[in-house]
């Protein structure tokens, strides 16, 4: 399945990339796909990071094709 | 209605201190209003180990970060007696002293104004997706994270 995959912040500054089309095979749990792409890019202190699904912090989800995964440093508006 | 239309919170830069004069005259006509209440969030030029803040780049995850400020919105206006509610966040970069961010809430009595100014600031700081690159003078830089 194909999975639209956003970094933001010092993730993608890490990864050198704000985005990315993932292809991924034997369908991956959400958890596992942050394990993957953490190793991947080195990203630092692996759980400040918030993935959200479609927009959706509620990561009780099974990925599917298509879905958008946004990987989400510490929030720091204001 | 005014509360129902989605509303932009982003602006390119910093805010201008003219955008709030303008704000505050913009509601001179509502005369139901009593009382507005104003946050004014602005870049401090913090020392950390030796090298000083000059300026902090914001990026978001715009979309996300919309709909989760219209579900606050939302809550705001259920929970607050309030006539209407303005926010606005920078995105780019802001240099120390210039405004990242503009709450402006309206009331009749001030009570309202206040409390929903602050759940405004504390909701926008801890549930929406904007990242902070603090730029040292020496071009160096380190991410912010919100206390």
């Amino acid at each position: 399945m194909n999975i639209n995959v956003k970094y933001f912040g010092m993730i993608a500054e890490a990864a050198g990339k704000t985005e990315e089309v993932l292809e991924l095979e034997g369908n991956p749990s959400l958890g596992e796909l942050k394990d993957r792409q953490v190793k991947k890019y080195a990203i630092k202190d692996p759980q400040s990071v918030q993935l959200a699904v479609n927009q959706n912090l509620n990561t009780q989800v099974e990925l599917q094709d298509g879905d958008e995964v946004a990987f989400l440093p510490p929030f720091a508006g204001g | 209605m005014e509360k129902k239309k989605p509303k932009k919170i982003f602006v390119q830069g910093a805010i201008p201190p003219e955008k709030i004069a303008g704000a505050i005259a913009n509601h001179q006509s509502k005369t139901n209003i009593g009382a507005h209440s104003i946050f004014l969030g602005q870049i401090r030029a913090d020392e950390i180990e030796g090298r000083t803040v000059s300026a902090i780049e914001y990026t978001a995850y715009e979309e996300m970060a919309e709909n989760i400020y219209h579900e606050i919105r939302e809550t705001a206006f259920s929970k607050f007696n309030i006539t209407c509610a303005h926010v606005y966040h920078s995105l780019g970069k802001v240099k120390t002293g210039e405004l990242c961010l503009f709450v402006f809430t309206s009331s009749a009595h001030r009570k309202m104004a206040i409390e929903a100014c602050n759940y405004f600031v504390e909701e926008i700081k801890t549930k929406l997706p904007i990242f902070g690159k603090e730029i040292f003078e020496d071009e160096t830089h380190q991410w912010k994270v919100n206390k």
